[in-house]
């Protein structure tokens, strides 16, 4: 460890300067604490692996958890469309068999949840956007941070390998539902979901690496003057889910460890007496119920895991491009946490004809139905941001609105959910399947394009092509809007999900055009994101540099030595924060921002009203 | 500029879609209008936020996009404000809260007079008990489920001998009659769904659950796995025939019960015994010839 930040003394020696500066007789306006511990050791790399491999930088392991997450993001697109291609045109491909299709539906499922989603927010922004974000030099435990993002490349090696395996991946649906998961009569019931259930565990175990230190980062390693009401909320919306995630998480890596002992040493936590084909199972006594308890008490918290880092970023995406403050940050922040806290209280909305005791319906419909008033409230604010603001229309506040209806859309149809005898016609329909990807799969995707387009920039520091980035936005948005609006109708006609084939069904017969057109708007969509590739590609190539903070932003990652950051972040002087980030249009302020490092007596005729 | 109204089309076209649409709920057949109307209302409350939020949203687009020597409004907080919307959404949320779970408990409410009907699944298909004369069920056991006893019924339980028992994935019910469906699996789960009644619910191995419905429109309706179940989960196909009073007791009457079975089988029993006394008398009889 030779290569240590050096003269950290000339740290201190500034915050006793300031605090000198307070003892006058008037008060010093600009005062802010001085720093209680010293800098934090930082481990510079030099050659090329600890450099760019074994990196110890939260930037580098953010970007390195972006791709990885990206590439089984696309692995997961791909299984959609030969999904659609069986659902729009069955028989087509012949080489789809009903275990291939369930195979799709599997992994697709799983991947997209937990390898792309959390992965990306969590792994991704997280890593990149924290330390930034409060002023820290780098995630507190850089170490295990590394560790962290290699444990789960493993865990998605390990999980792509299941492709190769005898029998194939695992076919039991995403969910995992034992006893079907690890009996004959399910596709890859072998090797397949040993390898799943390793690879989640090792998920998990790398994730609680990374996920302490999000928030050992948050809660101890923010710069001075950065209160926990002065963070950005994307900040907050990433510790929080952060938090849900390390309680969480818990009960996924048992009910892996549960089910593996079922599989492997023939245990019965989850497997009843079993008679198959005429032959008695040497299993019994097992409840396959309490599976779907541990696997949805990770699983409901794992929706808003995904939503509240989404719901943060959003909010700082909008304020920003409004060029108006966020309305409402103290709702906001309570809304998030309250959101966060409820999550927890309503699991069982996923089972209410799970054979539970239906006396359990009363008590999560109330729950379900109450986290609905603070999730309308975000919505309202993110709409009453946008009103009397100054709106960029640009590529990145459309994926902001794209956000905002997708996401609306899919509350409402959660309301229907949630609500216990609306479920009854309408769980493991269609309607089901149309509703949690419109509010879990499509609103993130549209924040996670916007944020990529917004801090493009920071991170490469060029612009990307707004032309290309609002073909991108429309053929996605578009896109996606045709395939599950009207999917929402077949769960209505009473088609029911995870079905390989209709025959002919008199549900389905009426219901072949429509899937059709779905099948066509789902290839259309994946084939969109190539506009991005093709954009990232150019913009790398021969892209215009970005000017320093191109969006004219508050917020402290614009506010770095240099852009793109060095490893470091703040150069010589960590910032020292005055005000929360969204000052904008602030009355009597000669710009249009007031960052958040301006100390207030150089904006002494504005009106702030927060700080 | 076209931002607004190209998203302004979308939402326009979600409500004509949403009126137009050819796709929508296949008739209803039981006594549960009650969800659909609860769905109708969520939809009128629900759209009605999502197309307002959305029209707001599309009316800032217009209003108030990007102009050089205009300066946003600064307001961090209106705490009024925030207070009429919290309340506004609470009542809008309790409102449809109510009529769900007033529904819910006549769901897991069942009448006294409904006729219990034992659904058996696996993988993958399904049979069903009907209770005899005494009108109960007898009580089974996975592990004596076996060629001469179908349905695995517990031979010391008197209540078992008078069942009837229908071996085939269709089953008649009588209409405008209550039926309990009792739900048992002997391998994973499945779910025993008619989209026209509405109600469905898994069926877990280990243990018995339960729904309840009153077919009210005679005719015959698919009976589709509703609970993934394996490879053959689309495959897993039966059927349920609505039936006026007469017809069903009619078909009642034809149906065979478990010591009908058993009769039978004891009677094959019987018949080999016979057949192996004979054969020994006639060895006897062959040796007192010698």
């Amino acid at each position: 460890m030779s290569d240590e930040y050096e003269n950290k003394s000339g740290y201190q020696a500034q915050s006793s300067e300031t605090l000198t500066g307070s003892a006058g007789s008037t008060p010093d306006i600009d005062y802010v604490r001085p720093a209680e511990l010293p800098e934090q050791d930082l481990y510079h790399g030099h050659t090329f692996i600890t450099k760019w491999v074994f990196c110890q930088d939260a930037k580098v392991i953010g970007v390195q958890y972006f791709l990885t997450a990206v590439f089984t993001g696309i692995v997961g697109l791909i299984l959609s469309w030969l999904m659609r291609l069986q659902l729009g045109f069955p028989g087509l491909a012949g080489f789809i068999t009903a275990e291939h299709y369930y195979q799709f539906v599997t992994m697709h499922g799983m991947i997209m949840v937990v390898y792309f989603l959390t992965a990306l927010f969590l792994g991704g922004f997280g890593n990149y956007l924290i330390p930034l974000m409060v002023g820290a030099r780098d995630m507190v435990f850089p170490y295990v941070n590394m560790l962290s993002f290699w444990m789960f490349f493993v865990a998605v090696a390990v999980l792509m390998a299941s492709f190769f395996v005898p029998g194939g991946p695992t076919g039991a649906g995403w969910t995992l539902y034992p006893p079907q998961t690890i009996l004959e009569g399910t596709p890859g019931s072998g090797m397949g979901i040993l390898l799943m259930l390793v690879s989640l565990a090792l998920f998990v175990i790398g994730f609680t690496m990374g996920g302490l230190n999000y928030m050992i980062t948050v809660l101890q390693a923010r710069t001075r003057g950065m209160t926990l009401m002065r963070m950005p909320l994307t900040v907050w919306g990433i510790f929080t889910a952060t938090v849900l995630a390390m309680l969480a998480f818990p009960a996924l890596l048992v009910s892996a460890i549960m089910m593996t002992l079922d599989k492997v040493i023939g245990t019965s936590f989850f497997m009843p007496t079993i008679l198959k084909a005429g032959e008695v199972l040497e299993y019994g006594g097992g409840s396959p119920i309490l599976f779907q308890h541990l696997f949805w008490f990770f699983g409901h918290p794992e929706v808003y895991i995904v939503a509240l880092p989404a719901f943060g970023i959003v909010s700082d995406l909008i304020s920003v491009h409004a060029r108006k403050n966020i309305f409402g940050y103290r709702m906001m922040v309570w809304a998030i946490v309250g959101i966060g806290a409820l999550s927890f209280f309503v699991w069982a909305h996923h089972m209410y004809v799970s054979g539970m005791n239906p006396w359990f319906g009363f008590f999560f419909a109330t729950t379900t139905l109450i986290i609905a008033v603070p999730t309308a409230m975000k919505v309202y604010n993110w709409i009453l941001t946008l009103w009397r603001g100054n709106i960029r229309i640009n590529t990145v506040m459309l994926w902001c609105l794209g956000f905002i209806v997708t996401f609306v859309n899919g509350g409402i149809t959660g309301i229907f959910l949630g609500n216990v005898s609306v479920d009854v016609p309408l769980s493991d329909t269609y309607f089901v399947v149309a509703h949690f990807h419109m509010v879990m799969g499509i609103a993130p995707v549209m924040v996670i394009m916007g944020a990529v387009y917004h801090w493009f920039p920071l991170i490469t520091g060029r612009l990307l092509n707004e032309t290309l980035g609002k073909w991108h936005f429309w053929a996605t948005f578009l896109g996606a809007y045709s395939i599950y609006f009207p999917m929402h109708y077949l769960g209505f006609i009473g088609v029911p999900r995870r079905y390989y084939e209709m025959y002919d069904s008199p549900y389905m017969t009426s219901a072949v055009g429509m899937n059709e057109f779905i099948s066509l708007a789902a290839f259309l969509v994946g084939a969109a994101q190539f506009i991005l590739i093709f954009n990232i590609i150019k913009t790398l190539k021969t892209g215009k540099p970005a000017p320093k903070n191109p969006w004219k932003a508050n917020s402290l990652e614009w506010h770095t030595s240099t852009q793109p950051p060095e490893h470091g972040n703040f150069g010589e002087r960590l910032p020292v924060v005055h005000r929360w980030p969204y000052d904008f249009s602030v009355p009597g302020a000669k710009d249009d921002f007031i960052p958040q490092t301006t100390p207030p007596s150089e904006v002494v005729h504005t009106k702030v009203e927060k700080t | 500029m076209h931002a607004g109204i190209i998203f302004f089309l979308v939402i326009l076209g979600s409500i004509l879609f949403h009126i137009f649409t050819p796709w929508y709920w296949t008739d209803i057949a039981s006594n549960w209008k009650g969800m659909d109307d609860t769905i109708t209302l969520t939809f009128w409350v629900g759209g009605g936020v999502f197309v307002a939020v959305c029209l707001f949203m599309i009316y800032c687009v217009f209003k108030y996009s990007y102009k050089e020597d205009r300066k946003a409004e600064y307001k961090p907080e209106d705490k009024k404000l925030e207070k009429i919307l919290t309340v506004a959404t609470t009542l809008g949320v309790a409102a449809l809260l109510a009529p769900g779970l007033i529904i819910w408990n006549q769901y897991v409410n069942v009448p006294k007079n409904s006729i219990e009907i034992d659904v058996m699944a696996w993988q993958w298909g399904w049979q069903y008990r009907l209770p005899g004369n005494d009108g109960k069920l007898g009580t089974t056991k996975v592990v004596n489920i076996n060629d001469d006893n179908p349905f695995g019924i517990n031979l010391d339980d008197p209540y078992g001998r008078d069942d009837v028992m229908v071996q085939s994935d269709i089953i008649n019910l009588e209409n405008n009659r209550p039926v309990k469906i009792l739900l048992r699996s002997v391998d994973v789960l499945h779910n025993w769904y008619v989209p026209q009644f509405r109600a469905k619910m898994d069926a877990v191995p280990g243990v018995v659950t339960y729904y309840w419905f009153e077919p009210n429109k005679v005719g015959e309706y698919e009976v589709l796995c509703a609970e993934y179940c394996g490879v053959g989960h689309y495959a897993m196909r039966g059927g349920v025939e609505v039936q006026d009073p007469n017809s069903y007791q009619q078909w009642l009457g034809e149906q065979e019960t478990f010591s009908d079975l058993l009769a039978k089988q004891n009677k094959e029993i019987e018949t080999k015994k016979v057949a192996k006394n004979n054969s020994k008398i006639e060895k006897v009889i062959y040796k007192e010839e010698k």
